[in-house]
């Protein structure tokens, strides 16, 4: 099984919109990553959950990775661009959707997923 | 943790900055911080937010600060 840091880094790299939030895209455990997610929807964006909650491993590496303390943290084609703040301010400029569709085309589908990270 | 001790330490990392910090639940660990402050001038938002994060750093790291919300401004 690869480690905890090459899961983390992969999903990153591979999912066209990522959210590490607390809870799944269809039952959000905190207020923040709702947040987050509601303007991901609004701008168009597909998402792909990754709970961080069921061990504290995925939390601790992935802030290693990203250098961002808090959660959620979005990725958009491997960039970060923030936690629920910034994504919700970007959305309230147009930059959130720009942003989306300049990096998938604005063609792009509507999904949402959910991606477990395997442990130990 | 107190309003003020999260206010001081961003006051030290933003000297002549305007700051807010709001305790948003009046338990000490969820807080909404505003910083206006000419250091984030021309940069991305994600850059700013680094900034808060970074003079936040200890408290976000061991777990004193739950949540935190932070807005920006640059003085240009």
């Amino acid at each position: 099984m690869s480690t905890l840091h090459d899961q983390i880094k992969q999903v990153i790299d591979t999912e066209p919109v990522v959210v590490f939030m607390k809870g799944t895209p269809d039952a959000p455990a905190c207020g923040n990553s709702m947040r987050a997610l509601q303007a991901l929807w609004r701008a168009g964006a597909p998402i792909t959950g990754v709970d961080v909650l069921p061990d504290p491993r995925i939390r601790q590496e992935l802030t290693a990775l990203s250098e961002w303390p808090t959660i959620p943290q979005v990725f958009v084609k491997g960039e970060l661009i923030g936690g629920a703040d910034i994504t919700e301010e970007l959305f309230a400029s147009g930059e959130l959707k720009d942003k989306i569709d300049e990096a998938l085309g604005a063609e792009h589908p509507q999904t949402v997923s959910t991606v477990a990270i395997a442990l130990d | 943790m107190a309003a003020n001790a999260i206010r001081e330490l961003l006051d030290q990392a933003f000297p002549g900055g305007e700051v807010e910090v709001e305790d948003r639940t009046g338990g000490g660990d969820h807080f909404q911080v505003t910083v206006v402050s000419a250091a984030f001038n021309g940069l991305p938002l994600i850059q700013q937010h680094k900034l808060v994060n970074a003079a936040l750093a200890a408290p976000l790291a061991d777990g004193t600060i739950h949540e935190l919300r932070i807005r920006t401004k640059g003085t240009a």
